[in-house]
């Protein structure tokens, strides 16, 4: 492979097609895995309606997050009052579970201090002492989607789980990290249960994101992991922590229960899966189901059947920091090439990255560095630049708003690992396939290119604005 | 300065809703005070955007930290038939050390890239709360650069919280008016020139319009901003004629034309079939009364009695598919009334409609051709649509993408009436898309099989089974 390059800061001063999104973005998506959970973003209006076109375009579900509405007056005075009258106007309206609140680019900008606010809010409510708030600081000009979740769940640990003097046996946490869909969540879930082991997933997206019809309208989010099940946390044998992001929150909840913490960095692969799996055999002492050991032949044959498509593919990658890890990593265990991996802040994750190029960058930049790759691998907004330079991009991460289903991807596991090196491979399969029709693969069209100039403001996308 | 703006965009004359009100009232302006924890919908730099981003050929730049521009790209359908440079996000993407010393000089070195990477006619900045907050001398900047790079750079001065997306739109619409319309002279200009204000060219729409204009021979001097190029809006203030589309939103455009270059406006529709003939006919009287030929207006009605007898025509076979659909409209705007007159035109009842965005005289309007039994409201919580729809008060709700869940979630067919949809429904064939986009969805075979209890639940679901449409 050579000499690895590390660009850790682009020198440009204008981010173009950015791939960056927002903490409270993060936090937002992190809280709405907790079953009748209300997040609020503090700041002004226009923050929480971009969020929330963001997330309904890609889940194509009803996203529940609320504003605290702040304008010039409250932003210069302070915000307080706002989020007081928030946080109590969403308390009697919906009489959520939990309000998770995440401050913005405004309410950091401003310096509003968080920790004084929670206690005043307390002092000053003591009717509403029952209610379970979760107060993160999440600044739209600093870090990421990731740090926002990570901000998220550790403020959930912090809040809302107990330390226990007892265990229940075979009860496991999972803090799932946000390059987990609510479909890995499911099949993450389906894999621990096999064991006999029962999981409490911190956030469960699978319940609550996975596209449900309520019998009735609520304006929480439904589904997803109790605050009761949160509190137990304490009780738990271990915790299996699902990605670098994590990690923080890992050691809040080991801080505060004692519960030991087994990390993976990902769930894509063979040999990780097989890590999993061989933990999960040893926690729970039983043997592996038949199950499981018929879905690690097939993704054995499968990596047979497909890596002549991979070998010394030059793939470019432009996902989330601990997504963009898992990716490279089972791309690069398949024989490809990672030519680039780009993403969109700098974390410590970036470093165990098997790719030419490492760079902190956006979709602009990615452009430029995949005009020769065979593939991109990127989220939606990666269309526009791929279809300019005739590469073909394989959806994944977020947002995905012109694909159905995204939210139910399955890529962790011997399934979904089979999944994910079907889908890309059948990309390269058919390219080999359709080559004497179409010449040269560079400077084609070729995949996404028929997309050019093509707009998918989505609407029957799915996409809700307005 | 920017103090001064919105309050002169509040006392806005040429607003019939602003009129109304009392000296007092109209000094509090139209911002309602929004309650925390109950509020939706976006904020003014989120309006602002809307009405500048459709012109296509210029850079939009938004000045701020990632959340104003990576949350909101690459999300509005509106179309160009030329560069697509207006779809490429820009922003400065402010991190803790540009709050700290100011995101002045990034902003400059951006401006600067942007400009010698695409070499746009212009460049649009777009200001947003935190360097508002910080004090960023945005203007400055922007005149700065505009001298150093020869380019205009046009400060948009709406950051987020001064604000709804509504008072965004009207801020943009001063934008244009202090900065860009009025510096550019057209190479040629003829007596039926017009202007459309507040056209953004959503699916295409506009490119249902322009052809009838071409026939009748109506030139669109420049499209604000649908299809815009940087050059035409410059040289709106040639035209003979403003057409005003939304008036809530841009009419403070349509007026200062007026008052500045003595440009008179009328504001029109392009939905339904009536409304679509009067604004045509409103067009072509109002250019000859500026001395166009009267030609025109043979041509106009020429056109108006091909297109009616053939949209009729074409809308007479959904009528008996229609025959006893409910329709619940849930949108804002000018679009509550053309569209009541267009789908009963087509043959459907109009259960109700929300008045969120309308004025007094389209409330009034409604009023009077629907009786008072009518429904119209201000505001309906999302639960109470639920239920009017799962209790069978309605077939389908047509409305913007942010209810639609509340309608799919129902088991109820949904169309979508606003910005995010593919398919246009302006002028005549615009109607008879949108009536087909009905009958489509309405005549699905899905919603029986949706609405199906599991075999193994024992209780039948509550919905009654629908007939197919035209049965």
């Amino acid at each position: 492979m050579g000499n690895i390059q590390r660009f850790p800061h682009s020198a440009k001063a204008a981010s173009t097609n950015p791939l960056k999104m927002s903490q409270p973005l993060g936090a937002a998506l992190a809280f709405l895995g907790v079953d009748r959970c209300m997040p609020l973003f503090h700041g002004s209006q226009g923050c929480t309606a971009f969020g929330l076109v963001l997330l309904v375009r890609h889940f194509r579900e009803a996203i529940p997050l609320q504003t605290t509405a702040m304008d010039q007056v409250s932003t210069i005075l302070g915000g307080y009052e706002n989020l007081e009258q928030a946080v109590r106007t969403i308390h009697e309206r919906n009489a959520p579970a939990l309000i998770g609140v995440a401050t913005t680019g405004v309410t950091e900008t401003k310096g509003e201090d968080m920790a004084g606010q929670y206690s005043l809010f307390r002092q000053r409510n003591p009717a509403l002492s029952g209610l379970k708030l979760v107060f993160a600081n999440t600044p739209d000009f600093s870090g990421g989607f990731e740090d926002g979740f990570s901000a998220a769940v550790t403020g959930i640990v912090e809040e809302v789980v107990q330390p226990s003097e007892t265990t229940v046996k075979g009860q496991i946490n999972v803090l799932a990290g946000c390059h987990l869909s609510p479909g890995d969540v499911e099949e993450l879930r389906d894999i621990i249960e096999s064991f006999g082991l029962s999981p409490i997933f911190l956030p469960d997206l699978s319940l609550s994101m996975s596209g449900r019809q309520p019998d009735d309208f609520t304006a929480t989010s439904l589904g997803g992991v109790t605050v009761e099940q949160i509190a137990a946390m304490g009780a738990s044998e271990a915790t299996l922590v699902i990605g670098e992001h994590m990690r923080v929150a890992a050691a809040a909840l080991e801080l505060k229960t004692d519960v030991r913490s087994l990390f993976f960095d990902r769930l894509t692969g063979l040999e990780a899966s097989d890590r999993l799996v061989r933990t999960l055999s040893e926690l729970s002492g039983r043997p592996v189901p038949a199950k499981l050991r018929h879905q690690r032949e097939t993704l054995v044959d499968g990596m047979l059947d497909g890596h002549f498509f991979y070998s010394r593919k030059r793939i470019a990658v432009a996902l989330e920091p601990d997504l963009l890890y898992a990716v490279t990593s089972f791309l690069a265990d398949m024989g490809a090439e990672v030519i680039a991996a780009v993403s969109p802040t700098q974390t410590a994750v970036l470093e165990k990255l098997k790719a030419a190029t490492v760079m902190v960058g956006d979709h602009s930049d990615v452009e430029t560095l995949a005009r020769d790759a065979d593939l991109i691998v990127s989220n939606s907004h990666g269309r526009q630049g791929a279809a300019r330079i005739g590469v073909p991009l394989h959806r994944m991460g977020l947002p995905m708003f012109d694909r159905l289903g995204a939210g139910l991807k399955v890529q962790v596991g011997y399934r979904g690992t089979r999944e994910l090196l079907f889908e890309i491979g059948n990309l390269f399969l058919s390219r080999e396939m359709d080559h004497d029709s179409h010449g040269h693969a560079h400077g084609h069209a070729h995949g996404d290119g028929h997309e050019h100039g093509q707009h998918c403001g989505s609407g029957s996308c799915g996409c809700s604005a307005g | 300065m920017l103090q001064e703006k919105l309050q002169d965009v509040f006392n806005e004359p040429g607003c019939s809703t602003n009129q109304a009100k009392s000296e007092k009232e109209r000094k509090k302006g139209c911002s309602k005070a929004l309650k925390p924890g109950a509020a939706a919908g976006g904020c003014a730099y989120d309006g602002a955007m809307i009405a500048l981003q459709p012109i296509a050929d210029a850079a939009h730049l938004v000045h701020g930290p990632i959340a104003c521009l990576g949350n909101s790209w690459d999300n509005r359908g509106t179309k160009s038939s030329g560069s697509q440079l207006y779809r490429t996000g820009f922003t400065t993407d402010m991190s803790e050390l540009d709050i700290i010393h100011g995101g002045e000089k990034k902003l400059y070195k951006a401006i600067k890239e942007v400009v010698q990477q695409y070499d746009p006619p212009a460049v649009f900045v777009y200001q947003t709360c935190v360097p508002a907050m910080i004090g960023d001398d945005i203007e400055a900047v922007c005149k700065f650069a505009a001298k150093k790079l020869g380019k205009p750079v046009i400060p948009v001065m709406a950051p987020g919280f001064v604000g709804s997306k509504n008072l965004g739109n009207k801020l943009a619409g001063e934008t244009l008016l202090d900065h860009v319309i009025g510096t550019v002279e057209p190479e040629v200009t003829t007596p039926t020139d017009i202007c459309i204000v507040g056209e953004y060219n959503l699916a295409g729409e506009l490119w249902l319009v322009k052809p009838l204009l071409d026939e009748i021979g109506i030139r669109i001097l420049s499209c604000i901003s649908g299809d815009g190029r940087y050059n035409e809006v410059a040289q709106a203030h040639r035209a003979r004629l403003t057409m005003v589309v939304c008036s809530q939103a841009l009419v403070n455009v349509g007026r200062k034309m007026q008052e500045r270059w003595g440009i008179p406006y009328f504001e029109g529709s392009f939905y339904g079939v009536s409304d679509m003939s009067d604004t045509l006919r409103t067009m072509a009287r109002m250019l000859v009364e500026r001395g166009a030929d009267k030609a025109i207006i043979d041509r106009t009605e020429g056109v108006i009695a091909r297109e009616e007898s053939r949209v009729w025509r074409r809308l007479e076979p959904y009528k008996p598919r229609f025959d006893g659909k409910r329709v619940l409209l849930f949108t804002g705007g000018v679009k509550s009334w053309s569209m009541v007159t267009a789908l009963e035109g087509a043959g459907l009842t109009i259960v109700g409609t929300s008045t969120k965005k309308s004025t007094k005289e389209d409330k009034e309007r409604i009023k009077k051709m629907k009786g008072e039994e009518f429904h119209q409201w201000d505001d309906l919580k999302p639960r109470d649509i639920y239920k009017m729809l799962r209790d069978s008060e309605a077939d389908i709700m047509m409305s913007g993408g942010r209810s639609q869940f509340i309608a799919l979630k129902a088991k109820v067919p949904w169309l979508d009436l606003n910005q995010e949809r593919h398919t246009p429904y302006a002028g005549y064939d615009g109607i008879v898309n949108l009536c087909e986009e009905i009958d489509k969805t309405l005549s699905n075979p899905i919603w029986r099989q949706v609405r199906l209890a599991a075999p193994w639940d024992s209780k039948p679901d509550s919905k009654p089974d629908v007939k197919p449409v035209g049965a």
